[in-house]
């Protein structure tokens, strides 16, 4: 389980990058935290022609704190967003999920951009962006685009990203008063990829985003439980019962642990539990 | 009184106290030495191409591309390796009927299941030799692959061997008295269940590990290898490599782990020594952890139809089943895979008293990886069996299942008895140990929770098991039937000239802190501080011969033979120190180093001084005086063919009825495996086994499709029980010796493995029993759990 | 032709400059390079933790790590951890407490420890047992490790 022979370059600038990425006889592969992509190499599952480490490019890492948003370069790490007041205060919803994303030594060095760029549809992150409307900014030599959570998660390992660009930020908006988070997952062992999962927030105007994670080829939104609980200002539990029973427009896959109906099954009852902790805050 | 019986006239210094184990200071800084820490002057890298079918025929393989790559030394196909190897057959004469072909390390014309190995590049290293292997060409033709038992029972099921007329290894039946008559009386109430144990491996964290060094000069293999029976191994690499058995030297230093995975025969081991032979030059062959899933042996994997009958007061009238198991395309060589079915047919109800009994055990072929002995082999099935029926029948009669075990377990005072097969059991305890449980566990405590949260939708269920554990074994397990598998264990013990005790033994370490207890016995035994006795093990070059580790065996046959060594020795070192002193050997001792007066403990004479002139100033002694300042001893097992011990557990568990998910809120084990050596090592080997236990319940399967594939062969996907969900395990023990030793030790690896899975699914159908349903399938994941309360199809 | 790369790097405060295959991951560089043994491989694919080392102060998967990822950077392995992490006492702790059997879990055992202990965790089973939940151990059932953990921490509060 050795990884197969490539170039390695480590690049400083987003422009070296760029250029790296745009030359097509390369194969360039980016290389942010290796926390997937190192395992997948080893299984001779990857096999780049060029491995691109982007841990120097300054202008990816940091925490920023804008007017309205919170702009995380795509090198920032899982512990960094751990120990970050500003994540902590704008982005609360993210301090929810880390503790249950991997284990410390991956977290230290998993990076977000990576977990982005990946779209494992186990994975918390994902979902994330898709109820806090998160924007994935993306650079290429033809210019940086800003393609909304929304329309970037294509599939299982598939997103909107091509092969010449490069995700050089997330950006969220921040935290509201009034605004409500829920978020709740099952794995079979603590750090695992969850069974289920659900990311929810409770907008101030009452409207209601709903993610899961775990179930489907990708993070996925259920239009159906957002309509049904948007609007209600009290999440009653006749109206949890009711967000369960619609759970239906999602297309459950199965996986080792369970199939398609225990998914079902279990993605009712994290939402359930998302939802009575939101309501018991 | 005299002899080695007298040991235990006087306190111990060492044995029965929690001393930490020297060796894992080294283990705890970096230090250990493990097989792939080792690298050696021109060394090699084996690489194997592992057929990705589980059933194939090989038309032809083509290596023209390979071999001109960087680092490519050779490159050997299964037929090569085949010219320098006579195949083995994984058979033996006491199981009457089994059968199985001859095997050889790489598959020569058929892959039989996906991971066998078919060809190997010998290589610089282990990377440019896995490059290697993506331009070696196999012209595979697929066969259709025969995976599930049953199916592979059916008269359409494709033959994995032609020359057999069905895919049956073996089939054993046993009966005593007339099960089917006794249950159809009309006062018996008879239980039936399906239940079944899922397949799963070791996972030892250290895959396995060989580098193998031929050297020319001497006509010597040596063979260093990451396992448990280095003169099992000797014997076989000289019997199938044609070479003198004192040719080859086998050295097992550390072992990250082994659990039953490695004392088994590897064709990628055996071709690996053959190609050092060859090339002569060091080789060097690590798996990886791809390669241990499908490669290392699997364990489990029945399927058995139970039924118990019980008298309305609970009297167990008889029990019987019918047990399919699943051993993959061979027999493994040289122990056999028939050894775990023939454990359930010989344990299931040992703890119990009853009358009727017929089981019948069907050993099948299939497509998969090899099974074999894993760590309490076939007792997870035999307790389970037994007590979850037990427990089962309890439910039926409304009856508490520790009363139905009290009314039916072995009375303490029965010993000697047998078991209902014809087991012959001594110094047994299953009442004291049940009563012990109940007193750390609080029972009637357990029963008011578990009424009380059952009105607030919490489902807690209280399990039970009683068991038997295999330990000791004597030539009655292997060698009677013609394995090259010693049963008896020899210990050496040697005084230097500075006073210290260098002792070796035939059994090995793999963490389990055998070399600590050797060191125990030794130190108090022979009269020397702990810190002065040396110990080796693991290298047939210098230690006695004898089996190594398996079987719970190391304290209770490697240490008995320790302690008569040490006594031996002693009686020599005073016979030699009376001369020097002019005194009477029985009127001395030995203690912390010095021999002493044994009236007044006055000193006499250190054993530095003692062996200084043994060794160097011999013209001192009278020159009819000829002192041997070294010791060899045997010990077998020579009363019963297996030396017994017994526990009882307990598991307490909460089932999330919405999420199917198990936790396991404590577990308590009480063990007796007679005189406790080291409490703490003793208590740790419990709770190891008890989670690998745990394991099997709950967590580990290897899933495969129907076309032989293993789909979960990772360790991100084979889950193996982690820290966040175990339990805190409480462990007792009552002190029983066996009477078959001096040291009264008996084996204590395996019991919780044994015992934990029948404890959980009893304490899983105990918390399902007002849900009128049950799970009689493990491992027991949430989905099945789901299943069984009818909340999914 | 396999491709190379010199490398700076601190290991265990020794200064090291070394020309490795780029594909080389950290650990076959610090056990077949360097000859640190003590770090040891046990899944290769980041999940089991046996390989955990610290680079630049923190916990990583040495297994997940090029070598020349490592380049300009410290690290700190098993060999290193009783003068260069403190950690004698937590060694100390898990010898008494036979908070190991075969060994090979324990390299990366102690340096999650080591991490949870440094961050200045408190000795709380629940939350050692999640901290350490990333190291697989087969041999222990972990209750030995945890209670090691918990005594060290405990020890150090009460000094």
């Amino acid at each position: 389980m050795k990884a197969p022979d490539f170039s390695y370059e480590k690049p400083t600038t987003i422009s070296d990058v760029l250029a790296l990425l745009a030359n097509n006889e390369l194969e360039c592969q980016l290389l942010a935290g290796g926390q997937s992509l190192m395992p997948m190499m080893n299984f001779r599952m990857a096999n780049p022609g060029t491995l691109v480490d982007i841990s120097n490019v300054s202008e990816l890492s940091g925490i920023y704190e804008r007017k309205e948003t919170i702009e995380i370069g795509a090198m920032v790490r899982y512990r960094e967003l751990e120990l970050s007041k500003i994540i902590k205060t704008h982005c609360p919803l993210i301090s929810m999920v880390l503790p249950y994303v991997a284990h410390a030594a991956i977290r230290n060095r998993g990076t977000i951009g990576g977990s982005i760029g990946l779209s494992d549809p186990a994975a918390e992150l994902p979902a994330v962006l898709l109820v806090l409307d998160g924007k994935i900014e993306i650079t290429s030599e033809k210019g940086i685009r800003l393609e909304p959570a929304n329309t970037f998660f294509k599939g299982v390992y598939e997103t909107s990203c091509e092969p010449d660009e490069l995700i050089t930020k997330i950006i969220l908006p921040k935290k509201q008063p009034k605004q409500k988070f829920g978020f709740h997952e099952i794995a079979r062992r603590h750090g695992d990829y969850a069974m289920a999962g659900v990311c929810i927030l409770q907008d101030v105007d009452l409207n209601v985003r709903v993610a899961f994670f775990g179930v489907a080829d990708r993070a996925v939104r259920s239009i159906a439980v957002e309509n049904l609980l948007s609007g209600n200002s009290y999440l009653s539990g006749e109206l949890i019962k009711n967000a369960q029973n619609v759970l239906n427009d999602i297309e459950f896959e199965g996986d080792m642990n369970a199939g398609p109906e225990a998914k079902q099954h279990i993605a009712k009852v994290v939402l359930e539990r998302a939802l009575k902790e939101m309501k018991n805050d | 009184m005299t002899g080695p019986a007298t040991v235990f006239d006087k306190p111990t210094d060492y044995i029965g106290k929690s001393i930490p184990r020297s060796d894992a200071s080294r283990l705890l800084r970096g230090q250990g030495r493990y097989v792939d820490d080792m690298q050696l002057p021109r060394m090699v890298h084996a690489v194997f191409l592992r057929s990705p079918y589980a059933h194939a025929k090989i038309n032809s393989i083509d290596i023209s591309q390979a071999i001109d790559l960087q680092g490519v030394v050779a490159i050997f196909t299964g037929k090569d390796i085949a010219q320098h190897v006579e195949p083995y057959v994984g058979v033996l004469s006491h199981l009457p009927g089994l059968r199985s072909p001859a095997q050889y390390p790489l598959a020569v014309d058929v892959a039989r299941w996906q991971g066998e190995p078919v060809a190997v590049v010998i290589c610089a290293s282990r990377a440019l030799g896995e490059d290697a292997l993506e331009y070696i060409k196999v012209d595979y033709e697929q066969i259709p692959a025969v995976t599930d038992t049953l199916d592979a029972m059916s008269s359409e099921a494709p033959l994995i061997h032609k020359e057999y007329d069905s895919n049956l290894a073996w089939k054993r039946e046993v009966e005593f008295g007339n099960l089917e008559e006794a249950l159809a009386q009309d006062d018996v109430v008879v239980v039936e269940k399906q239940i079944k144990f899922g397949r799963h491996t070791g996972v030892t964290l250290e895959t396995r590990a060989t580098v193998c060094d031929y050297i020319p000069g001497d006509e010597q293999l040596i063979m260093y290898y990451a396992g448990q029976a280095p003169h099992m191994l000797q014997f076989i690499l000289a019997k199938h490599l044609d070479m003198l058995e004192e040719n080859v030297r086998v050295v097992a230093h550390d072992v990250g782990g082994s659990f039953g995975i490695k004392v088994h025969t590897y064709g990628d081991e055996i071709a690996t020594a053959i190609i050092a032979k060859l090339l002569k030059r060091p080789v060097k062959f690590t798996a990886d952890r791809l390669e241990s899933f499908v490669t290392d042996i699997h364990a489990r994997d029945h399927v058995v139809d139970a039924k118990i009958g019980v008298k309305k007061d609970g009297t167990i009238v008889g029990m019987g089943f019918n047990d399919f198991t699943g051993i993959g395309p061979f027999s493994m060589y040289p122990r056999t895979s028939a050894i775990e079915c023939n454990q359930i047919l010989n344990l299931t109800g040992a703890p119990y008293q009853f009358e009727h009994y017929h089981a019948v055990g069907n050993v099948v072929f299939q497509n998969k990886t090899l099974m074999c002995q894993y760590r309490a082999v076939g007792h997870p099935i035999a307790m389970a069996i037994s007590d979850c029926m037990i427990e089962e029948a309890a439910r039926v009669i409304g009856m508490d299942p520790v009363k139905i075990r009290k009314k039916n377990l072995i009375p303490d005072d029965a010993y000697p008895t047998k078991s209902v097969t014809g087991m012959r059991f001594d110094d047994l305890s299953h009442h004291a140990c049940l009563d012990k449980l109940l007193e750390i566990m609080d029972y009637e405590g357990l029963l008011v929770d578990q009424q009380k949260e059952r009105g607030n939708g919490i489902y807690r269920g209280i399990g039970f098991v009683s068991l038997v554990e295999v330990t000791n074994p004597s030539p009655m397990f292997y060698g009677v039937g013609g394995a090259p598998i010693a049963s008896q264990d020899g210990a050496t013990v040697r005084l230097d000239a500075a006073g210290a005790l260098h002792v070796s033994s035939s059994v090995t370490e793999q963490g389990q802190g055998t070399n600590a207890i050797l060191q125990q016995i030794a130190a108090d035994v022979f009269g020397v501080a702990i810190e002065r006795v040396k110990v080796t093990t693991g290298d047939t070059a210098t230690v006695p011969y004898g089996g190594g580790t398996w079987a719970s065996r190391g304290a209770g046959i490697g240490g008995e033979a320790m302690l008569l060594a040490s006594h031996a020795l002693k009686e020599q070192v005073l016979e030699t120190a009376a001369v020097i002193l002019q005194a009477k050997p029985e009127n001395l001792d030995i203690s912390s180093g010095e021999v002493i007066s044994k009236e007044s403990g006055e000193q006499k004479i250190s054993l530095g001084d003692l062996a200084k002139i043994v060794y160097y100033r011999g013209n001192e002694l009278p020159n009819d005086l000829r002192p041997e300042l070294i010791a060899t001893r045997h010990y077998r097992v020579t009363d019963f063919p297996f030396v017994f011990t017994n526990g009882a557990m307990a598991a307490h568990v909460e089932v999330d009825t919405n999420t199917g998910f198990i936790k396991i809120l404590h577990f308590w084990a009480v063990e007796d495996c007679g005189r406790v050596i080291n409490p703490q090592l003793v208590d740790d080997q419990i709770r190891g086994g008890v989670v690998q236990g745990i394991g099997g319940a709950l967590y580990e399967e290897c899933i495969y499709d129907t076309d032989g594939q293993m789909q979960n062969a990772s360790m991100a996907d084979y889950l193996v029980p982690m820290a966040s969900e175990m339990p805190e395990i409480t462990v007792a023990h009552v002190e029983t010796y066996t009477k078959t030793s001096v040291l009264g030790a008996k084996g204590a690896g395996e019991a919780g493995t044994g015992g934990a899975p029948a404890a959980i699914m009893n304490a899983v159908n105990n918390a399902l029993e007002p849900l009128n349903c049950g799970l009689w399938q493990m491992p027991m994941t949430p989905e099945r759990v789901l299943k069984a309360l009818g909340k999914i199809k | 032709m396999t491709k190379t790369a010199q490398i700076n790097l601190v290991v265990n405060g020794e200064k090291y400059f070394e020309n490795v295959p780029v594909r080389m991951n950290l650990a076959d560089f610090l056990r077949n390079k360097l000859g640190l043994t003590g770090t040891h491989v046990g899944c290769e694919h980041g999940v089991c933790g046996a390989c955990t080392i610290f680079l630049d102060g923190v916990t990583a998967r040495s297994c997940l790590t090029l070598a020349v990822q490592a380049d300009e950077t410290e690290v700190t392995t098993i060999e290193g951890y009783e003068t260069d992490k403190n950690a004698s006492d937590l060694i100390k702790n898990f010898h008494k407490r036979n908070a190991l059997q075969c060994g090979y879990c324990t390299p990366g055992m102690l340096a999650s420890s080591i991490e949870y202990i440094e961050q200045g965790n408190p000795p709380d089973r629940k939350k050692v047992k999640e901290h350490i939940s990333g190291n697989y151990c087969r041999c222990t059932g972990y209750q030995a490790i945890v209670d090691a953990i918990c005594t060290t921490i405990e020890e150090r509060q009460s000094r």
